[in-house]
């Protein structure tokens, strides 16, 4: 247990302030993520041809390929694509790109093939008498798209976001291999100096499942929240 | 586009292929068993049965894959006592480690598939059995069980595809599977757009490879009701 001590002496606030990174990071790839569907949930339904295409193969892709392998992309190719880009203005040096935002776009776009496809199926299961009610009040698209549509989406999607909200806080744990000092990277650095990953790895599994508890508490509130109108249903 | 390097990563890539579709085959024999244990401890009325069951999925679905693979590698070789059982043949090698780790975590995802799949089959088609005078043993087998099977194959399609993507995570424990060798191609040649492109390839041929088997399955077991 001394290995929990704050201070000099323990890896007590290491391990708290790598669980705020984990949060942190978690959020943002969610955030990201959300904006994403947001894009691709209209080019999903639309009706050309290409956007659907477009968006069609964006989530069988990301969805058939496995995140370990989509981070290595990310990671291994977002600095020497950049590098290519700062060749071509003359700059030949080495660019690092910042572990936080690669690995938070990687989740993010992981967690937006899958948002995406939940908000897909909640919009196909609305009334189709809310679209034309819209459209007979003679609604610009915009606004009937973010005041009537998204709400009552928004309520039917969140039990399915609430999962992906779990699948990208347990994705997150694969950033480690990046090098960004989160839960499971922290808990790897201090099981190989005390030599005991045992006892590390299983406070880390503790720390995940504290996070996915105190979250679902929190999704099913904000789920009863939404169905505060739909109590009869 | 460095059409070379691809061309001479497919094979090893290839051969790596091999290694994922064993550790993939061999964790879903075993998590299917498991999976099948725990949902019907999920559905007896025995209260330690439940609540073990209970526990065990959701532990292992509340932390990520490649916590529960570290533990394994790294942390079970530190326990004195099960270095002289006979299970230090699994848990000595990284393939035995992660095909452990990935069967327990596919038996808690199938396990809630399966549970809720025996909840929906109706009462009525059980008490129809009992009013026959089937045995428990008879119902549950011919009954509840096919029933159950019939209810769960799509979810249970989209498990078996997470289970393959989840087989990538024991390149993290030195296994050389797809993504293994990809790493190590990809830091050796530094083209890593390249080599990302033949092994999510490979990848992608697996997945729609899973959900056409799927298809067939679900075909074959279609049962009028």
């Amino acid at each position: 247990m001394e290995y929990l001590h704050f201070g000099s002496t323990g890896w007590g606030d290491e391990l708290f302030f790598a669980t705020l990174m984990t949060i942190a990071v978690s959020i943002t790839a969610m955030v990201i993520g959300f904006l994403f569907a947001l894009i691709f949930t209209p080019l999903k339904l639309s009706n050309f041809f290409f956007l659907r295409l477009l968006a069609n193969s964006y989530t069988t892709f990301v969805r058939g390929i496995p995140e370990l392998l989509i981070i290595y992309l990310f990671f291994f190719g977002g600095s020497a694509s950049l590098m290519f880009v700062a060749k071509l203005f003359g700059y030949n040096g080495y660019i690092e790109i910042n572990a936080f935002m690669t690995g938070a776009f990687a989740i993010g776009i992981i967690s937006g093939a899958y948002s995406t496809e939940v908000l897909r199926g909640a919009i196909q299961s609305l009334d189709k008498g809310q679209f034309e009610a819209c459209k007979a009040l003679g609604l610009k698209k915009p606004i009937y798209f973010f005041k009537i549509i998204l709400p009552q989406v928004l309520r039917l999607a969140i039990p399915n976001l609430n999962n992906i909200w779990q699948i990208t806080l347990k994705d997150t744990s694969l950033i480690s291999v990046t090098g960004l000092v989160e839960i499971m990277r922290q808990s790897y650095i201090a099981a190989g100096s005390t030599r005991d990953p045992l006892f590390f790895y299983s406070i880390a599994a503790c720390l995940y499942l504290i996070l996915t508890f105190l979250s679902l508490k929190f999704f099913n509130k904000i789920e009863k929240k939404y169905r505060e109108g739909f109590k009869w249903i | 586009m460095d059409l070379e390097l691809m061309l001479n990563s497919l094979p090893k890539l290839l051969f790596a292929t091999l290694i994922t579709l064993k550790l993939l085959a061999s964790s879903l024999t075993a998590g299917l068993v498991l999976a099948l244990v725990f949902s019907i401890m999920r559905i007896s009325k025995n209260n330690f049965l439940f609540y073990f069951s209970y526990i065990f999925s959701n532990i292992f679905r509340g932390t990520p894959l490649l916590v529960q693979i570290f533990i394994i590698y790294y942390g079970f070789g530190q326990i004195e006592y099960l270095r002289s059982t006979i299970f230090w043949v699994i848990f000595k090698e990284p393939f035995g480690c992660a095909m452990f780790a990935l069967s327990l975590n596919t038996a808690a995802y199938t396990s809630e598939i399966l549970r809720s799949a025996f909840e929906t089959v109706k009462v009525g088609y059980v008490e129809a059995g009992q009013s026959l005078g089937l045995s428990k043993k008879k119902i549950f087998y011919k009954i509840r069980l096919p029933l159950a099977i019939h209810q769960s194959l799509s979810a249970y399609g989209n498990e078996i595809i997470l289970l393959m993507k989840g087989t990538a995570l024991a390149s993290t424990v030195t296994l050389m599977d797809i993504t293994g060798v990809a790493r190590n191609i990809i830091s050796t040649s530094f083209k890593p757009i390249e080599v990302f492109i033949v092994a999510g390839s490979i990848y992608l041929c697996l997945t729609f490879l899973i959900q056409y088997l799927i298809k067939i399955a679900e075909n074959k077991f279609k049962i009028n009701v």
